[in-house]
């Protein structure tokens, strides 16, 4: 299956979902999806078209929250970021974790450093600093003006 | 309620890469529940580099691991030079592998010689570190460090390698080829190890596609993921070579896998020193104007898996987001699948089987037990749990022979 193809099915599958497809190269692709796809999303990929999730990079910019999931199809070398823009005030999104135990760590990090909440996970427990720091702190949140 | 203890191991060492405490409750000699907390050490890196320019970077990220400290250096220069569209120059390629290569090779006989320690194979602890010492000699050479070479920046690399030295490198890997023929087969043919370490912590396939795992954690359960292989950079798509994998997903597949590396590394860096003879002396770097908008990834197979760095540019001179993942990341999570049902004799090589660098056990706290709140064990005496089954077994097949 090469790149090409992947996202002609994706497109096929969920294309009411997406907002916004960028190819940079046949070995790196971005989707932007609609949040409340990710559970649908996440689900097609890992187990109908066999991706590895890697891992998750949230950030924050002036418009609110992003994350950026990362999924890799090994075969070909294609890293696939499935990107989603997240509410500024009140950021959450369905959890993956009860789908594959690899996003529990990165999610409940998130959470932590964020702010942002997985609903759903089994476990939201602070990963980095328990018993550290204070709550409601969330130390890689940016001010801006 | 039965009543179970709980051994700690951990969680400080400030030189060792994730320091981190696992907490083993164990009813009698069984582990039942594996718990861990992290962030004894967190050194905010993704924040810091942040405030710091993309040259800077490379010095800061070098510093994540201690061990494999080219690897994030790499995946950051495979991720900046993504944004930026750089091609770096073939002779740049060939060095960047054999560093990388160089590096696989210390970092698995480290594993190797700390592996038998654990199992009460204290030579092999010896040979290992021995022969590893020769490899650290020649980054010395080449980079003039021993460890944390800084050899990288964006289009290029540091110091070059000059003709004069790779006949000087081509003997360490002559007379490490021998060693590690030896190394391997001692380790392989011992019926002794064989008793210790097979069917001990294994991790299936599925476990494995589970936890999202990497690196030779991966490969020694049959999931063939290399990313020199599937998303090949530097030198790695110029040269032979083979990913090693083993399909019993126990601690001696594991340690298969490790060894063969060994050999196959040595192969790439000799296909690389032939590559750098016919490349121009001093062509290592391309000139970078400046990074723009966008967004990069970075992959790189350390020696424990790959190394994911993802950076987005606003195009200044730093990035605005910058997410590291470390291989022991997603390596270490596997731990609730391989350590629960076992003995605390096997608890210690199968968590050790992951190569977490482990010298956090070498420092491990003393246990209570948690309803008298009485001393337990301490680090050498779960190491001794250890080594007592190692002679145990060895003192029966002995009987059977």
């Amino acid at each position: 299956m090469n790149t090409e193809l992947i996202i002609e099915k994706f497109k096929e599958n969920f294309n009411s979902d997406i907002l916004e497809i960028t190819v940079k190269n046949y070995k790196r692709v971005t989707i932007t999806i609609r949040p409340a796809s990710i559970i649908n999303v996440a689900g097609y990929l890992y187990k109908t078209t066999g991706f590895r999730f890697i891992i998750a990079s949230a950030l924050q910019t002036k418009k609110g929250f992003e994350i950026h999931y990362h999924f890799s199809k090994d075969t070909i070398g294609l890293v696939l970021n499935i990107h989603v823009f997240l509410d500024k005030d009140n950021p959450q999104i369905e959890s993956l974790s009860n789908m594959f135990n690899a996003s529990n760590w990165i999610e409940r990090e998130i959470h932590e450093l964020f702010g942002i909440n997985f609903l759903n996970h089994p476990n939201q427990e602070k990963l980095i600093s328990e018993g550290n720091w204070a709550e409601g702190f969330y130390p890689m949140r940016k001010e801006f003006k | 309620m039965s009543k179970k203890t709980l051994i700690p191991i951990g969680p400080y060492h400030p030189l060792q890469e994730e320091p981190e405490l696992f907490k083993l409750y164990c009813d009698g000699e069984i582990v039942k529940d594996i718990k861990w907390e992290t962030g004894y050490n967190h050194r905010g890196i993704e924040k810091l580099s942040e405030s710091k320019t993309y040259e800077q970077i490379f010095f800061l990220v070098e510093r994540i691991c201690g061990i494999c400290s080219t690897s994030h250096p790499f995946a950051f220069a495979n991720a900046v030079e993504e944004i930026a569209g750089i091609e770096v120059t073939d002779r740049t390629k060939y060095i960047r592998s054999i560093i990388g290569e160089l590096e696989r090779i210390h970092s698995h006989l480290l594993w190797v010689g700390l592996a038998g320690h654990f199992l009460g194979y204290n030579t092999v602890f010896m040979w290992a570190w021995k022969y590893r010492e020769p490899v650290l000699d020649l980054f010395e050479m080449i980079s003039g460090n021993r460890n944390s070479y800084a050899m990288f920046k964006v289009g290029g690399v540091r110091r070059d390698i000059e003709m004069a030295k790779i006949p000087v490198i081509q003997k360490v890997l002559d007379d490490l080829k021998k060693k590690a023929d030896m190394l391997t087969g001692a380790v392989m043919d011992d019926p002794v190890i064989h008793a210790r370490i097979r069917g001990v912590g294994i991790l299936t396939k599925q476990d494995i596609i589970d936890y999202g795992a990497v690196g030779p954690t991966a490969r020694a359960s049959g999931v063939a993921i290399d990313v020199r292989k599937d998303d090949p950079y530097a030198a790695y798509p110029l040269v032979n070579w083979k990913v090693i994998t083993a399909q019993a997903g126990d601690v001696f597949a594991k340690a298969e896998v490790r060894l063969l590396e060994i050999h196959e590394s040595i192969s790439i860096i000799e296909q690389c020193l032939d590559g750098l003879k016919k490349e121009k002396e001093g062509d290592i770097a391309v000139k970078v104007k400046e990074i723009p908008e966008g967004i990069g990834i970075g992959r790189a197979e350390a020696p424990r898996g790959e190394v994911f760095h993802f950076v987005k540019s606003d195009g200044s001179n730093s990035p605005v987001r910058h997410k590291i993942r470390a291989p022991s990341y997603v390596n270490i999570a596997t731990f609730k699948k391989s350590c629960i049902g076992q003995t605390i004799a096997d608890a210690t090589i199968s968590l050790a089987a992951v190569d977490p660098c482990y010298c956090c056990t070498e420092r491990m706290a003393v246990a209570y037990d948690l309803n008298s709140g009485d001393k337990i064990m301490n680090a050498n005496e779960l190491i001794n749990v250890s080594v007592r089954k190692t002679n145990e077994i060895r003192k029966e097949i002995k009987s059977q022979l």
